[in-house]
């Protein structure tokens, strides 16, 4: 009710564009969002320049030119002068208008030299970033939305950063060129952070390229912005800018970890340690579609799923392949050896499927192999 | 032939068999205003949920079905067919014709389109939901991730491609033949002009509409893979020919709108519309120029400079005879004896938020400002200011003008101004902060969305609700005038109005123009 009242309010004041609500594009941290912003403000300033004029003369002649004050219908129809006038002079604004736009789009289409190259991929509905390092491995993971299901059925409080935060976000250095290679791996999404000025489009089978130099750390937040199915709405981005030395020491420790889960592959787990991981990696990655008590929803209920219960192998094949056609996707290649195991370890015990089963890391590493 | 001068069958095969112009007209625009409140229904969910952060009503899935088939019903149910009533209606009272030329084709386009719509709406009661795939049905997210209930949405498209054919065959032939001795083609109405160029572009591009669904079902039940990138194909492909048709298609939808607008805004100024043969021009160039803009659509999908660059130094040009048309209209008021009755007052709030939707057209065709603006609520604020403020309410300006014509009766001047009132007024708290949102970064086409889009939200959804409360009103007030208005039997309703179709009796009798009429002097000098 207070919400209510207070847009209520607020439509009274808007003029004032006060309560902190954001009503203009922001020029963002980089120099190429302020020059998009500078680009709109201009077109944005002829416009109302134009729309003063037409504007005003339409009123003055609905205040002037009533019948109800006597006045009478002059009927000139014409004038060639006039009508070429208004033909050349828009022409010409539009030819002004044109410069500016061109070298800024110029701009945005630099992708050369750059000194990062970061592969972002698409997935309903999260992201995938890869850092491409000829020199050593590469740096893989997954985005996925943090927030809680219980903040977006309001059974609990909204966080200040409600929808958009992620659980692990994309990091990148300051004052360094980042180009951006945006691919998608099922359907259209499109990256976009408001505040660094990128948005393209990421398309299954093409590699869009965009660029940036952040030189102010901070985190900045985006989302999809192109319709990607049911939880378009649920596949944020978060962008830390940090500086050099902290990035480096930060991908040297996403690299061990990798280098630490290659180990991990090789060892046998325990239960306990299976169940763990299996909970984090169905929290995160089923339970949008299967809920929290593996009851279904989207998806199939895995409580008392025919295939959970039945031959691990089949298991282990539908959540590496997916199922075309539904929104069951294929985890094989978003998933680490470790995380497959612990999820099917983790679907086969809990929510009362007590199978008793345990995959370990070889054991999917064996299948994919052979 | 004698009996052509029998009046009207009786019951309901009057309406199944008719072959009258009028009587289809008059089906059409039925249908089109229940079409208009089902979409309507669709849109107050759509606002509903995002009154609030955070899901209330539905789910998400449910949210997209909701989006794509408003969107749809809206242009394909709504707008279109309701200007092929006012086409079927006024063309051959405007050119002095007695029926359009093909009358029986033309009881066909009529009667393929309600079949076409139950067939889309029944796909909301389908294993797999309705298409939740947006309007634009972008693929692959429309082939290999739609639900089963996609194949009966082609279909649909497919039947309303071929009434959409046929009705723009069917009016270029009246237009091009029909014309009453002496009606030359720079004497005919702009109405008349308007809906001869759309027609043209009806015939050309829904085609390739036809063209993009029939990939799609190809792509789904036959193993191409025209769309599928893992088959070769190209999602991207899909967006040209989608928007080869989809600019075009917004064209289709304002073009008529405007002819309206230039019968009005004489009317009520009692002055001839300025410049008409400059309206002509540019109603023609705008449609030459809208094949040839489509990718500012897709300015965000990678497309190459020298495309990119291409396409907006097009889109940009579009705004010059865009220009041209606005101002012959306030110059067509200026010096004028204005009055400001409901079709009056609508043409005007026409004319102020066309132009503001125009401004934010020239706006977004500015690429690299596209890449902040595109699939956000600037852009939802953009298309509803010309498609709602635009086609809508130059419809509504043409019932309440020729509605008297139509049934001899006059509506209640009060309840239409009242009507115009609340609309304009909801219109503009609905749709003008979603201009804020869409600059502050909102997305568009999510079902929640984050905190400090809230209060806009709200607002947005106040304004939704009023907007669609006052077509309640409309609809009683219409109602109202057909069953019981106060009587009337001028042939000119308005003074000030000009034209063939004010000179036959008022309400117009079932049969006009057997006889053609003599045309009395060009349009434009009094
Ligand atoms: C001065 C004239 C106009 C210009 C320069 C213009 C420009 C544009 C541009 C560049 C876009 C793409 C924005 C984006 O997606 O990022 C757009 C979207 C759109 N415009 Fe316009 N426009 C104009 C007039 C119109 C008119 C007259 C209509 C229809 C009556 C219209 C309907 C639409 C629609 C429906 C969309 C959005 C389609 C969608 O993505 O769902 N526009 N316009
Ligand atoms: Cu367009």
């Amino acid at each position: 009710m207070g919400r209510v009242f207070s847009a209520a309010a607020w439509f009274l004041v808007a003029p004032l564009a006060g309560a902190g609500n954001q009503i203009n594009m922001s020029p963002g941290v980089t120099e190429m969002g302020g020059n998009i912003f500078e680009l709109h403000m201009l077109i944005m300033w002829i416009c109302v320049g134009i729309g003063v004029l037409v504007f005003g003369a339409m009123f003055y002649s609905i205040y002037a030119h009533r019948k109800s004050k006597g006045h009478q219908a002059s009927q000139f129809h014409e004038s060639t002068q006039v009508e070429v006038a208004w033909t050349v002079v828009p022409f010409l604004i539009l030819i002004a208008m044109a410069f500016p736009a061109t070298s800024t789009l110029l701009d945005v289409y630099d992708n050369d030299e750059s000194e990062l190259d970061i592969l972002i991929t698409g997935h309903q509905w999260k992201w995938k970033y890869e850092y491409l390092d000829d020199s050593g491995e590469t740096v893989v993971f997954f985005s996925n939305l943090a927030t809680p299901q219980e903040e977006i059925y309001n059974t609990q409080g909204k966080g200040e950063n409600y929808l958009l935060e992620v659980d692990e976000p994309l990091v990148i250095p300051t004052h360094t060129k980042v180009r951006f290679l945006i691919t998608a791996n099922d359907v259209i999404h499109s990256w976009w952070v408001p505040e660094i000025a990128v948005k393209r489009d990421a398309i299954p089978g093409f590699i869009n390229e965009a660029w940036t130099r952040v030189p102010e750390e901070g985190i900045y937040r985006g989302q999809c912005t192109e319709l990607c199915g049911a939880y378009h709405g649920f596949m944020p981005i978060e962008v830390h800018a940090v500086s050099r030395d902290e990035f480096d020491s930060w991908i040297a420790a996403k690299r061990g970890i990798a280098a630490a889960q290659t180990e991990l592959a090789m060892q046998t787990l325990s239960v306990d340690e299976l169940m763990d991981e299996g909970k984090r990696v169905y929290d995160s990655a089923c339970l949008v579609c299967h809920g929290a008590g593996g009851e279904g929803g989207v998806g199939n209920a895995i409580a008392g799923s025919p295939v959970v219960l039945g031959d691990i192998a089949a298991h282990m094949a539908l959540v590496a392949d997916g199922v075309s056609g539904t929104a069951m996707q294929a985890f094989g290649d978003q998933l680490t050896a470790v995380d497959m195991a612990a999820v099917l370890t983790y679907q086969r015990n809990a929510f009362g499927n007590n199978t008793g089963d345990v995959v370990q890391p070889g054991d999917v590493a064996g299948t994919k192999n052979g | 032939m004698g009996d052509h001068h029998h009046g009207p069958a009786t019951g309901v095969t009057r309406w199944l068999f008719t072959t009258n112009h009028k009587d289809i007209g008059t089906m059409y625009l039925w249908f089109s205003f229940a079409m208009f409140l089902l979409g309507g229904f669709f849109a107050m969910v759509i606002r509903a949920e995002l009154f609030q952060p955070g899901m209330q009503l539905v789910e998400p899935g449910f949210f997209n079905q909701m989006t794509t088939l408003h969107g749809l019903i809206m242009v394909f149910g709504a707008i279109m067919p309701s200007f092929v009533g006012l086409a079927n209606w006024l063309i051959p009272m405007m050119i002095g014709a007695p029926d359009m030329a093909l009358p029986r084709m033309n009881n066909w386009s009529f009667w393929i389109l309600p079949p076409a719509f139950l067939m889309l709406a029944s796909t909301l009661f389908m294993e797999g939901g309705a298409p939740a795939f947006g309007w634009t049905f972008y693929a692959p997210l429309s082939t290999t991730y739609a639900a089963p209930s996609v194949t009966f949405f082609i279909f649909a498209i497919h039947i309303l491609g071929v009434s959409s054919i046929m009705g723009s065959i069917n009016i270029i032939a009246t237009v091009m033949n029909m014309r009453a001795p002496g009606m030359t083609y720079m004497k005919m109405p702009m109405f008349v002009w308007t809906w001869l160029i759309t027609a043209f572009l009806l015939v050309a591009v829904m085609p390739v509409l036809a063209g993009a669904v029939t990939m799609m079902l190809m792509d789904i039940h036959f193993g191409t893979s025209f769309f599928s990138a893992a088959g070769g194909g190209d999602p991207v492909l899909f967006q040209h020919i989608f928007w080869f048709f989809g600019h075009p298609e917004v064209y289709i939808i304002i073009l008529p709108a405007f002819g309206v607008v230039s019968q009005i805004i004489p009317a009520f100024s009692r002055k001839p519309l300025f410049g008409y043969a400059s309206m002509v021009y540019a109603t023609a160039s705008i449609a030459f120029l809208s094949f040839i803009v489509w990718a500012h659509h897709m300015y965000t999908v990678g497309m190459p400079l020298a495309g990119e660059l291409f396409f907006m130094y097009a889109t940009m040009l579009i705004a010059v005879p865009t220009g041209v048309k606005v101002f012959n209209w306030i110059t067509t008021m200026w010096r004028g004896s204005l009055t400001f009755e409901t079709p009056m007052l609508f043409c005007i709030g026409f004319l102020v938020l066309f132009t503001l939707g125009g401004f934010t057209g020239l706006m977004l065709s500015i690429a690299p400002a596209d890449f902040q603006y595109h699939d956000t609520y600037f852009v939802v604020a953009h298309f509803h200011y010309v498609m709602v403020a635009g086609a809508v309410f130059s419809m509504t300006a043409a019932i309440y003008y020729w509605l008297p014509k139509w049934c001899g009766r006059m509506y209640s001047e009060s309840m239409g101004k009242t009507h115009f009132w609340i609309s304009f007024i909801g219109f503009n708290i609905t749709f003008f902060p979603q201009h804020f949102v869409g600059l502050a970064g909102m997305p568009r086409r999510i079902p929640d969305y984050a905190l400090q889009f809230a209060d806009f939200n709200m607002m947005s959804s106040i304004g939704a609700f009023i907007y669609g409360a006052s077509q309640l009103l409309f609809l009683y007030n219409v109602v109202a005038t057909i069953v019981a208005g106060k009587p009337v039997s001028e042939e000119k309703v308005w003074d000030g109005a000009e034209g063939l179709e004010w000179t036959v009796a008022t309400p117009a009798p079932y049969h006009t123009f057997e006889e053609p009429p003599a045309v009395p002097k060009p349009v434009g000098t009094f």
